[in-house]
């Protein structure tokens, strides 16, 4: 005799008091505070305030702990605790010009206004374990000195001024700024969503996607003309004040390309552009961000579009982590349902084909026979 | 750090209010694909954000909310979705569906009909049924426009050149009022002659896809075929296992190693009404215990 | 009715006045005019780069022009300029009352779909929705252009170059077109393959009485196919008249080079 399956709310009140434990591990064991997280694991924290669009370190680090340490899934609670969010207005645009650099390199000139300033980087070291890092290590003290006070323009800017760079394109003035969180995505999409959409992008989809543009499928040239990671300011103008106030400081990561001209009957050739910005250190991704930026500007620009870099519905489409790994895991919701018809309909195939191989296999002596 | 204070049904005004108007456009237009601006819910997308929010923007004090998945009130996902419900905006819910007035629904029409006070959310993967066809998005809503529907024939001949009849299971295409192609949401085909017709209103919500459409009551909806090959709803050969019945859709169980399989009715709900009221099948456990619908508060 | 046949005839189908295109500085397609009748086949040759391919996609709307117009007399008489259509008008007329063959048949067609679904989409687009007539005509059209009909449920991937290029063919011709739109239809086949497809080519088109406009590189085919030649140079009509005309009594310095380096004497 059979009884359908019942007791899926108690399944599911075990499952999660037994992630709750699983996320705890072994008791004996110190629990990681959300302060560890954010000083010690601070590139996990950028790259989940990046991802989830949302800049708190606090809440990130939460996210990260509640997420067993699964990124993307730290990004999936951040944005969902972020949509809702009430939205009081957009801040003004940040001048990443007057950043206050902690690390700027350029690979496009030698020297530059300001100086090129390596900062906390993995570049250079040697990619060796480092057992004395297992436990109780202290760091030397950092090298330290006054702060210039030497400006450090950006070097598209310094390209910009002899018209050897397109401009960048300037917002106008009380312009409204489109929020791709709050209206829905159509394409042909402007610059300013796509960005949007790579800002919020998988780095490891942007990184493999950049990465193609570099192996030849869409490419154009890039130099990495500047990145830069430090503070800005950020300043929200309300009209009950009159002016702008800021807010507080929040670090940055930019990455100008430079890439091959574009020339025309009108215009001279000059350089063009691609951009990427990330909250907190995320050199990696905003590299990828700006070579994929460029490749989407194929239209645009005139270029010919192929390389699957350059198609903007296929990279906007499938860049979100959040909504590709909801849409890979529903794989494991039922679908007895579907699996059923799709049986049925196996099964009648399966008869008709033995059907009419039975037919045709009979003797032609028997069919003659019947004729 | 802010400690969140959610609204009813989750959602704040504003993006209920946004999703409403799409919902009214959408029932405007039958079967058209109306853009909406889907917001991250907290539940991942494929696992019935669109229908979420569709109810969450619908959802009124007093409805009694039904959720099924699979045609079963008792599976893990409807169970978390209708304990979302329950938490968020403390609705009565229900496993009736003649008591229900809002029935979210992942694969699955209930099998009792419904009636002009009820409406049906559907839970929908990919909107688009042009889109395993031609997967560009500008050129499926150009095909929509000007209702270019050639390439949908194209596959439904395809069918019958290689196995003699539309061989398409599931997810069957529709032509709504006459005008625009719609996917059902991965229904079975059984279902399809439900949507024909109905008095409910049929709501559609592709969260991740960000996209609302609707079937407004009574309106025509014809699954699409030729002429010389209509269409023809799945029939089973046997009636459900547990209740008789012949004309519901029956789920296959696998009762052990040995290759043993029963059919039984996908809406439990259905099933265990009938069972209640007198109709027994081959298997059912007798004696069969009478139960009043479960109907529960908050 | 004798009057509508003679306005049938009497009246150019399309008309192109002062088409012009440019990328920037470069000018591919400079003021070119001509009139296409009912019935009559046009070849656009020269050299590649010479802008015969921008024309081709200038007449057929797939490209805004930069100046210049198309005009085109529809099927219930009136005549209308190409970039005035809706996009509605302009694909309906893509896919009946014309039709566009491409010099790879995997542009033309779908590559993945059977040959008869291949050959019946136009139809189903124009809403035939009988299994069994759809099936009946796209058998008729496979023998048309001798294609067997034993082949009308495999898919083009499996056809040999010529056999796809005849499939693109019956797949336009389908729907009963008046004007057809060839972009070197002979461009990548073996010469003996080539000469089955012309000879197929010339007698479908006096048959169903189709005006071509066709694109060339190849004297030879125009040479076989068209009524009237078209030479272009540095994206100029330089020199136009009857086939026969033009290739045997070239004017031009630039049409004499042409005819003496590719036609044998």
């Amino acid at each position: 005799m059979y009884v359908a399956v019942k007791g899926g709310e108690r399944a599911i009140e075990n499952a999660h008091r037994l992630l709750a434990n699983a996320r705890r591990g072994d008791q004996s064991v110190a629990e990681v505070s959300l302060d560890q997280i954010s000083e010690q694991l601070g590139l996990a924290v950028d790259r989940v305030m990046s991802e989830g669009s949302l800049y708190d370190r606090e809440l990130a680090a939460l996210a990260i702990k509640q997420a067993r340490g699964d990124l993307i899934e730290a990004i999936f609670l951040v944005r969902a605790f972020r949509a809702t969010l009430p939205r009081f207005g957009a801040s003004e645009p940040v001048d990443t010009g007057a950043m206050r650099v902690k690390r700027r390199v350029s690979s496009t000139f030698k020297d530059i206004p300001g100086g090129q300033i390596l900062g906390p980087t993995f570049d250079y070291t040697h990619r060796l374990l480092d057992p004395s890092l297992s436990q109780g290590f202290v760091p030397e003290a950092p090298a330290v000195a006054a702060a210039s006070t030497a400006p450090t323009p950006r070097v598209t800017d310094i390209l910009g001024r002899d018209g050897l760079i397109e401009t960048s394109p300037q917002a106008e003035d009380g312009a409204s700024v489109g929020d791709l969180t709050r209206e829905p995505l159509n394409f042909p999409a402007d610059r300013y969503l796509r960005l949007q959409n790579l800002a919020r992008g998988d780095e490891g989809f942007l990184l493999a996607m950049g990465y193609s543009t570099q192996r030849g499928y869409g490419r154009n040239h890039p130099f990495a003309g500047e990145i830069r990671f430090g503070e800005v300011e950020v300043e929200f103008a309300t009209e009950d004040v009159g002016f702008a106030v800021p807010l507080g400081s929040i670090e940055l990561t930019e990455c100008q390309m430079v890439n091959q001209f574009k020339g025309s009957a009108t215009e001279a050739p000059c350089f063009t552009r691609g951009y990427g910005l990330a909250f907190g250190q995320s050199e990696r991704k905003t590299m990828s961000m700006a070579l994929v930026d460029r490749a989407l500007r194929a239209r645009e620009l005139g270029e010919e579009v192929g390389a699957p870099a350059q198609d903007e519905e296929f990279v906007l489409s499938h860049s979100d982590n959040v909504q590709a790994t909801g849409f890979v895991e529903h794989l494991k919701l039922p679908h007895y349902v579907d699996f059923q018809s799709e049986l049925g309909l196996l099964r009648k195939l399966r008869k008709e084909f033995a059907e009419a191989s039975a037919e045709s296999n009979t003797p032609d002596t028997m069919k003659e026979a019947a004729e | 750090m802010n400690a969140p204070a959610y609204n009813f049904a989750y959602l704040d005004e504003q993006t209920k209010r946004m999703i409403r108007r799409a919902i009214l456009k959408a029932i405007a237009i039958p079967g058209y694909q109306v853009p909406f601006a889907s917001r991250e819910m907290p539940m991942p997308y494929g696992w019935g954000t669109g229908g979420v929010q569709v109810t969450a923007a619908i959802l009124g004090p007093q409805d009694v909310l039904k959720v099924i998945d699979q045609g079963s009130d008792d599976t893990t996902n409807a169970i978390s979705i209708r304990k979302f419900f329950a938490k968020t905006a403390g609705v009565a819910t229900t496993t009736s569906t003649d008591e229900a007035t809002v029935i979210q629904t992942r694969h699955r029409i209930p099998e009792t009909s419904l009636h002009e006070n009820q409406v049906l959310v559907y839970q929908v993967p990919i909107p688009e049924p042009l889109r395993f066809l031609e997967p560009r998005e500008t050129e499926t809503r150009r095909m929509h426009a000007l209702a270019e529907y050639g390439l949908m024939h194209v596959k439904l001949y395809e069918d019958i050149a290689r196995f003699g009849h539309i061989a398409t299971a599931y997810a069957y295409p529709v032509k709504v009022n006459a005008r625009y192609v719609m996917d059902p949401s991965p229904t079975p085909k059984f279902d399809n002659p439900k949507m024909d017709n109905c008095p409910a209103l049929q709501l559609f919500g592709a969260g991740r896809e960000k996209r609302i459409y609707a079937i407004p009551p009574y309106t025509q909806v014809v699954s699409l075929d030729f002429e010389d090959h209509p269409f023809e709803p799945y029939r089973f050969n046997a009636p459900c296992a547990l209740c008789a019945a012949e004309n519901s859709y029956l789920d296959e169980i696998v009762t052990d190693d040995k290759g043993s399989r029963m059919f039984v009715c996908s809406d439990t709900d259905y099933c265990e009404g009938r069972q209640a009221a007198g109709h027994h099948g081959a298997l059912s456990a007798a004696p069969y215990k009478d139960k009043a619908p479960e109907t529960s508060n908050g | 009715m004798a009057d509508q046949d003679l306005l049938e005839t009497d009246q150019p189908l399309l008309v192109a006045e002062s088409l012009s295109k440019s990328y920037g500085r470069i000018a591919a397609c400079r003021e070119v005019s001509f009139s296409l009748y009912p019935g009559e086949v046009l070849a656009i040759v020269g050299e590649s780069g010479s802008g015969k391919s921008t024309l081709l996609q200038l007449l057929s709307g797939q490209l805004a022009a930069s100046g210049g117009q198309v005009a085109y007399r529809m099927r219930d008489g009136v005549t209308r300029d190409l970039a005035a259509l809706g996009e509605a008008e302009r694909r309906l007329l893509f896919r009946t009352d014309w039709g566009f063959v491409h010099q790879d048949p995997a542009q033309g067609l779908r590559m993945a779909v059977s040959a008869g679904a291949n050959v019946g989409e136009r139809l189903m687009a124009v809403g035939w929705n009988h299994y069994g007539r759809i099936r009946e005509t796209a058998s008729d059209w496979l023998t048309r252009v001798e294609i067997d009909v034993a082949r009308i449920d495999d898919a083009p991937r499996t056809y040999s170059g010529g056999m796809r290029q005849r499939l693109q063919i019956a797949r336009n011709l389908v729907t009963g077109p008046r004007l057809v739109f060839m972009d070197e239809p002979t461009g990548g086949l073996d010469v003996s393959v080539q000469a089955r497809l012309l000879d197929l080519l010339r007698n479908l088109v006096a048959e169903l009485q189709l005006a071509v406009v066709i694109v060339t590189h190849d004297l030879a085919v125009a040479r076989l196919l068209s009524h009237r030649v078209m030479v272009m140079k540095g994206g100029r009509v330089i020199e136009t008249g009857l086939t026969d005309q033009v290739l045997d009594d070239p004017r031009e310095p630039y049409t004499q080079l042409l005819v003496s380096s590719i036609l044998p004497p």
